[in-house]
């Protein structure tokens, strides 16, 4: 196998160097909001990842997540004068909290059935954002208040493509360093054989309950960075295409792989972006590449990646 | 060690397990025979808490533990392998087997989350009994092969091994030499002897009837679902009622004349 697809420093180095070097190459501003938009999305999908690829577990309604971290940026210091940067530390908790209570009864499914209560528990948290007007603005949504980090406003393109970078950094680091780890195994086993991984003495109910936190701790934060990075949310961000979308960009960039998320993002933001030149049929190009690319990358473009460099030696 | 009383299981009218009553002892294999469909597999699966038993009782080193879940028989000292190989085929063979330490691993989250410098440590601790365990079941040179990859009696080893790693004191093997060619199978045996010798009572589901009479210390025969004779190899062995069940009326006169 490719080392250089494998060792967690490495990884991150080599993201690191990309991200610092590509706004170098960008002719506007335009393209470092992109670029932005692609860290924050990444990041969603990284956690995500760890539910889907490393657990195995599906969520179809994980926007849910994304979108009470947006609202709690949008809320948080509008309705409580907090500031930007707690309200993102409160979303991310009511998130986790919130996914330790829903998760403890539905992870008990499988399956389609797990993937259908996750639909309507996505389903359900867009319902709310969308009627309970009074603090969420309802359908048209509500603005947010910049962030400011130690009396720096962050308001520039530049300052949230660095502040954005950083995140996915973090958040690259923390899902590789799971491999490997007592946890990471377990979850790894679970995926493989369920029936096997309990033998051993694995708890799993607890183990798909702690995947399914970390998956929406990573959503909420990245809702909360998407939200103040627009300074405006609206009940779409928690809706089910944005679930759908962030399951694409998993599946899409490769189950299990940490990189394969973020190519996940950067196919899922960049291609509607380049896709505008054909206008009306933007969207059915977007569905008609990604049939095609799951049809001849079943693994993901990542692991499929991996697989020709190692063929290739 | 393990005491197992009266135990039985329904799938709706079918008795699939019906009254069925053993001990195994520390040191000691029990091998559990019957023809096919005798529920010799149903019967692992109630003792090691795939299936809940509809009646009777499972002990376990004197604790009542029947209907346990699973992993609570793995931190009570219960292991178990499957007929149906169930190893982590996207891991490699050592990493399988260091899921096995699961138990005597300490685990937190956050400590994964950030891999402390204790997570490695203890990282290296693990893999090193981990390759101690291969090394036993002669696949220690497969180590950072993916567990996908090996032989078919290379996996049925690992699944030892993985089993082994939870520090059990009774281990259930369902068909451990099942689909083994002669020198496997020949390995296999002395493997699982070596087990016993440890002091770990061995629980045995096995069609090979060389190797169930060369190396177990009592036979527990079932036929459907049903205790039909328990005792030495030998006693099995010259058991009228067994040669009925597996061949038949004719076949076991056959054998009796001959």
């Amino acid at each position: 196998m490719s080392p250089v697809l494998n060792n967690r420093y490495a990884i991150v180095a080599a993201l690191a160097l990309i991200v610092a070097i590509l706004p170098f190459t960008f002719p506007s501003g335009y393209y470092l909001r992109v670029a932005s938009l692609v860290w924050v999305s990444a990041f969603a999908a990284i956690g995500l990842n760890v539910l889907m690829g490393k657990a195995g577990q599906v969520s179809l309604g994980h926007a849910a997540f994304f979108g009470i971290g947006a609202y709690a940026a949008a809320i948080g210091p509008a309705h409580f004068g907090l500031p930007s940067w707690a309200a993102l530390a409160v979303g991310a908790c009511i998130s986790a909290a919130l996914a330790y209570l829903v998760g403890r009864p539905i992870l008990r499914l499988k399956g389609h059935y797990l993937a259908i209560a996750t639909l309507g528990f996505g389903v359900l948290v867009a319902l709310v954002l969308t009627t309970e007007s009074r603090w969420t603005g309802g359908p048209d949504g509500m603005s947010v208040a910049k962030l400011t980090v130690f009396g720096w406003r962050v308001g520039t393109a530049y300052a949230w493509y660095w502040l954005s970078a950083a995140f996915l950094l973090v958040g690259t680091w923390v899902a590789l360093n799971l491999d490997d780890t007592p946890t990471g195994r377990a979850l790894l086993a679970l995926h493989d054989s369920e029936v096997a991984a309990r033998v051993v003495g694995i708890d799993v109910a607890r183990l798909k309950l702690r995947a399914f936190v970390i998956a929406a701790v990573y959503a909420s934060i990245a809702g909360s960075l998407l939200a103040m990075m627009n300074g405006f949310v609206n009940p779409d961000l928690a809706g089910f295409q944005h679930s759908v979308e962030l399951v694409t960009m998993v599946v899409l960039g490769g189950l299990g792989s940490v990189v394969g998320s973020i190519v996940g993002a950067v196919v899922l933001v960049v291609l509607p972006q380049a896709l505008t030149v054909f206008q009306e049929y933007e969207n059915l190009m977007l569905g008609f590449i990604i049939i095609v690319s799951m049809v001849f990358m079943r693994d993901g473009i990542v692991p499929m990646a991996r697989k020709l460099v190692a063929r290739a030696r | 060690m393990l005491v197992v009383k009266d135990i039985g299981i329904s799938f709706g009218a079918l008795k699939a397990i019906d009254g069925v009553s053993f001990s195994a002892n520390a040191g000691q294999i029990l091998t559990v025979i019957g023809p096919n469909g005798a529920g010799k597999t149903t019967l692992f699966n109630v003792i090691s808490g795939v299936y809940v038993a509809s009646r009777g009782s499972v002990e376990l080193c004197g604790e009542d533990v029947t209907s346990f879940a699973p992993e609570a028989l793995a931190a009570r000292g219960m292991s178990r392998t499957f007929q149906n190989l169930q190893i982590f085929q996207r891991m490699t063979v050592a990493q399988n087997v260091m899921v096995g330490r699961h138990l005597k691993e300490r685990s937190n989250l956050f400590a994964d989350l950030l891999r402390l410098p204790s997570v490695g440590r203890q990282n290296r601790e693990t893999r090193d009994a981990a390759l101690q365990l291969l090394e036993e079941v002669g696949l220690r040179d497969k180590a950072d092969v993916l567990a996908g990859n090996l032989s078919y009696g290379g996996c049925k080893r690992l699944e030892i091994a993985r089993a082994l790693a939870t520090g059990p004191r009774v281990l259930l093997l369902d068909e451990p030499a099942a689909g083994c060619n002669a020198v496997e199978t020949e390995e296999i045996d002395r493997l699982i002897c070596r087990v016993a010798e440890k002091g770990i009572a061995v629980v045995l589901v096995e069609h090979d009837m060389k190797l169930v009479m060369k190396i177990s210390h009592r036979i527990l025969v079932l036929d459907r679902g049903r205790f039909l004779a328990e005792g030495t190899p030998a006693e099995v062995r010259e058991n009228p009622g067994v040669h009925q069940a597996y061949l038949g009326n004719r076949g076991a006169k056959e054998v009796q004349g001959a």
